[in-house]
């Protein structure tokens, strides 16, 4: 539709207006010189560095340092993304082939050390590191990675991103249809659900780290009052099985009330007739959600997945607030990585290897997504 | 420039009231190094000379300006003390005028990078002691040319040399030491140590269990782990070195292999865990404020804590309260140094001025209004004899001869810049029960592999 009128206004253009390429020569122009602000900005501020980030990548540029910059290839990316498994088998005793117990009579292995330390006889696990290890029988199975606390945040920023999207996002859409409605106080409401959206993240992030205060926190003491004092204080941050969704939970209190709106935009943009003729042919509430709310918000949806994709990847604010990555990288996450590397350990090449790993990523998410929710007949 | 004190938050009013005062610092509650000048008590018996911020204009015109940086900014008596300094300097001769530019701590680093990056750095500096050696090796900072015989007398710690030259000095340095009440050990016939006989290992670790066994305290030791940040080598990386470990090996300043990662190394690693295993001390999610106030409530018996905080609980405890040695876990006992210090950026066009000033700048009476005035361990004896809390008889002159006894500055190579941030995360990764050696293995090759990308910070 969009080009067929445009065209036709060309030709307009062209049979009623003899000056048109004249005055679309200076309306581009404007345009452009409109524009170049902001390109500019964008072109100093992000691609450049982008570009930048790229060539670093492959160099072992420091922050700072006398020594001059060299090419080191995909030394950085090998670090990065090597990943190797070995196989543990339980210590044998050699005179009597019975396997060697500890004194909790726990099979015991060889140490991972001996093979990744000093050990000419493996040189392709020659510095490498213990990444996790899974059970295999009686075996071990050890993942070694080049980097394993880059292989963790790997994986910690895509669960992070797996458990927020869909929660986030129905959350969102729930407390928007809960204050989509027009009686007396609901603007009071939607105050109170946006609020946490303009405080800033490292406020946030700070006092949400005294609510989950192992001792005496906000929410340890609700939790103890609800329970009569029968719940046990947990330290929420400290433990590495829940520090995570710990940071989950805070992420989602403090962004839900931006895609409450954003649905609530998209709600009301829906024509209350639908719902009208839907009430006339006897739909109930669920049926009219289903087949006049949701296609409705069909666009809103997509906008909204891909805004929390992106924002989920980018997990960064909240970590180095609140837990700079431990207990035991259960929150270390990819652009936290990237900044550590780069900017506090400064080895500022390795800093942009993480982070053309991690464009590397978003782009094949966001490109999935596309597809996932291109318009039919595109 | 360092964290106001955290307020206990007892609910949610409190905490958001804290959240103005509480914004910034408690991103990083560390404060550096020497997250030195700390406590309000100290800060508001300042006996510090009053600012007389017109007399600058009343200096020549024609004079040369210095310009300098101070990391201090926010601080009301440091700027008061630096002030005075600088007017006296500025009065005292007609050649050289210093004008001075305030920097928050937390993001004085970057700008000096920053600074140096762009080319644009002042004529003074002041500089973090462990990290000078980074900026000297980077080329923005010149060595000192002082007169002979200028640092004499002053601590160890406070003098930061590197490849030969000392390129910063400190008017003041920072110690820690194991806070405790007397009548607490008493009670539990727990030896009271002294610098000639500091706890032995097992000594202090029975003392630990004995605290932990009484049941009054919540734990027996606070070690500081809500600190996060400097204090991690500062405070810890000298256990690690009385037990024969360190970050790096200081023979060679190439690797950590062996030094992080050997049998010592590993030893102290099983005890630091067991600490944390055994609840004889509070894990790395210890609360800010149980850090400020734990050991003066009376819920943590022991504590590791710096000169600093001595006044806050000298003011509790009064004679009661002891300042003893690190123990000794076999090679000695060991405590960190090196605070701020000032040093001359290399692009300077007024090298002669900006050393003249460092000169003026290093009096007692000067290095005494400092440690009157925050609390700070002055640079030298004599200093330390004007001094309120110094002085011999002082409360605190016990810090004194602490830092004269069993200082070692942090490895002065330009490698503890990213070495101190790999061993800050293998400590608190083995109090959150990682792998010991593991852990130590992991931390020793991040190490070596920066030293090696840094073709050996000049030391091959």
């Amino acid at each position: 539709m969009t080009a067929l009128d445009t065209s036709a206004r060309t030709q307009a253009n062209h049979t009623h207006d003899q000056s048109g390429q004249s005055a679309r020569f200076w309306e581009s122009l404007a345009g452009w010189l409109m524009a170049s602000p902001a390109i500019t900005l964008l072109l100093l501020f992000m691609i450049v560095p982008f570009i930048m980030a790229f060539g670093l990548a492959f160099t072992n540029q420091r922050l700072i340092s006398p020594n001059p910059t060299e090419f080191v290839g995909l030394r950085n990316f090998e670090r990065l993304l090597t990943v190797r498994p070995l196989v543990l088998q339980p210590v044998v005793d050699p005179a009597t082939g019975v396997a060697v117990l500890d004194e909790d009579g726990q099979t015991t292995y060889p140490a991972v050390r001996t093979y990744t330390r000093n050990n000419p006889e493996y040189p392709q696990f020659d510095g490498l590191q213990e990444w996790t290890t899974w059970s295999w029988g009686d075996d071990k199975l050890v993942w070694l990675a080049g980097d394993a606390v880059f292989m963790k945040s790997l994986f910690n920023t895509l669960f992070f991103t797996v458990v927020v999207v869909p929660l986030q996002g129905s959350l969102g859409l729930l407390l928007a249809l809960i204050i989509n409605q027009r009686t007396a106080g609901v603007n009071i409401f939607r105050t109170i659900y946006f609020m946490p959206v303009v405080v800033s993240m490292v406020v946030v992030s700070i006092l949400w780290r005294f609510i989950y205060d192992g001792q005496n926190g906000l929410l340890n003491n609700i939790l103890g009052a609800v329970t009569l004092g029968n719940f046990q204080p947990v330290d929420w941050l400290g433990n590495p099985s829940t520090a995570m969704w710990a940071v989950i939970g805070m992420s989602i209190w403090q962004a839900v009330g931006f895609h409450m709106v954003i649905w609530l935009a998209g709600l009301q943009t829906i024509p209350g007739v639908l719902y009208e003729a839907a009430a006339v042919e006897g739909a109930g509430a669920w049926d009219q959600f289903v087949h006049v709310t949701w296609p409705g918000l069909r666009n809103t949806a997509v906008f909204i997945l891909v805004t929390i994709t992106m924002a989920a990847f980018g997990l960064f604010t909240q970590i180095n607030v609140m837990t700079r990555g431990g207990p035991l990288d259960s929150t270390t996450t990819l652009v936290f990585q990237a900044v550590q590397k780069g900017f506090e350990k400064q080895d500022i090449a390795y800093g942009s290897a993480i982070s053309v790993v991690f464009f590397a990523l978003v782009l094949v998410v966001a490109l999935i997504q596309r597809f996932v929710t291109r318009e039919q007949g595109e | 420039m360092t964290p106001k004190p955290f307020v206990r938050m007892w609910s949610w009013l409190g905490a958001v009231s804290l959240i103005a005062a509480a914004c910034a610092p408690a991103a990083t509650p560390a404060p550096t190094s020497a997250p030195a000048a700390t406590d309000a008590p100290a800060a508001s018996e300042a006996t510090a000379p009053t600012a007389a911020p017109a007399s600058t204009e009343a200096t020549t015109a024609d004079a040369t300006v210095l310009t300098m940086w101070y990391h201090g900014a926010g601080n009301d008596v440091e700027r008061t003390i630096l002030t005075q300094i600088i007017d006296d300097f500025n009065a005292s001769q007609t050649q050289w005028r210093v004008e001075r530019q305030d920097f928050p701590q937390e993001s004085y680093n970057e700008s000096v990078v920053a600074g140096a990056l762009a080319g644009n750095l002042p004529d003074i500096i002041d500089v973090d002691g462990p990290i000078m050696p980074n900026w000297a090796w980077s080329g923005y900072m010149a060595p000192l040319q002082l007169k002979e015989g200028t640092l004499d007398n002053f601590l160890p710690g406070t003098i930061g040399t590197w490849d030969g030259q000392v390129y910063s000095v400190g008017l003041w340095d920072a110690a820690v030491a194991v806070f405790a009440r007397k009548s607490v050990l008493e009670a539990n016939g727990i030896r009271i140590p002294t610098i000639e006989e500091p706890w032995t290992f097992e000594e202090f670790d029975a003392a630990l269990v004995t605290l932990q066994g009484t049941g009054e305290f919540e734990y027996a030791l606070d070690l500081g782990t809500a600190w996060t940040g400097e204090w991690y080598p500062y405070a810890f990386s000298p256990l690690m070195q009385s037990f024969g470990g360190d970050i790096v090996d200081r023979s060679t300043y190439l690797t950590a292999e062996g030094k992080l990662n050997g049998p010592e190394a590993i030893a102290f690693g099983e005890w630091w865990q067991s600490l944390f295993e055994r609840g004889l001390a509070p894990g790395t999610s210890q609360d800010g404020a149980d850090r400020e106030a734990g050991f003066i409530d009376g819920r943590y018996a022991l504590q590791w804590n710096g000169n600093w905080a001595a006044l806050a609980a000298i003011e509790k405890y009064g004679d009661d309260l002891v300042f003893l040695p690190a123990p000794d876990f076999g090679a000695g006992s060991t405590i960190g140094a090196a605070s701020w210090q000032f040093g001359i950026s290399a692009k300077s066009q007024n090298q002669e001025g900006a050393n003249a000033f460092i000169q003026f700048a290093l009096q007692d009476k000067y290095l005494a209004a400092f440690s009157d005035g925050i609390g700070l361990i002055p640079a030298t004896a004599s200093a330390a004899a004007l001094t309120k809390n110094y002085a011999p008889g002082g409360p605190m002159e016990v810090f004194f001869q602490l830092s004269q006894a069993q200082a070692l500055i942090r490895p002065p190579t330009p490698a503890y810049l990213s070495a101190a941030l790999v061993f800050e995360k293998a400590l608190a990764d083995i109090a959150n029960g990682a792998d010991v050696t593991t852990t130590l293995d992991a931390a020793t090759d991040e190490i070596n592999a920066d030293i090696e990308s840094n073709n050996g910070y000049g030391f091959k």
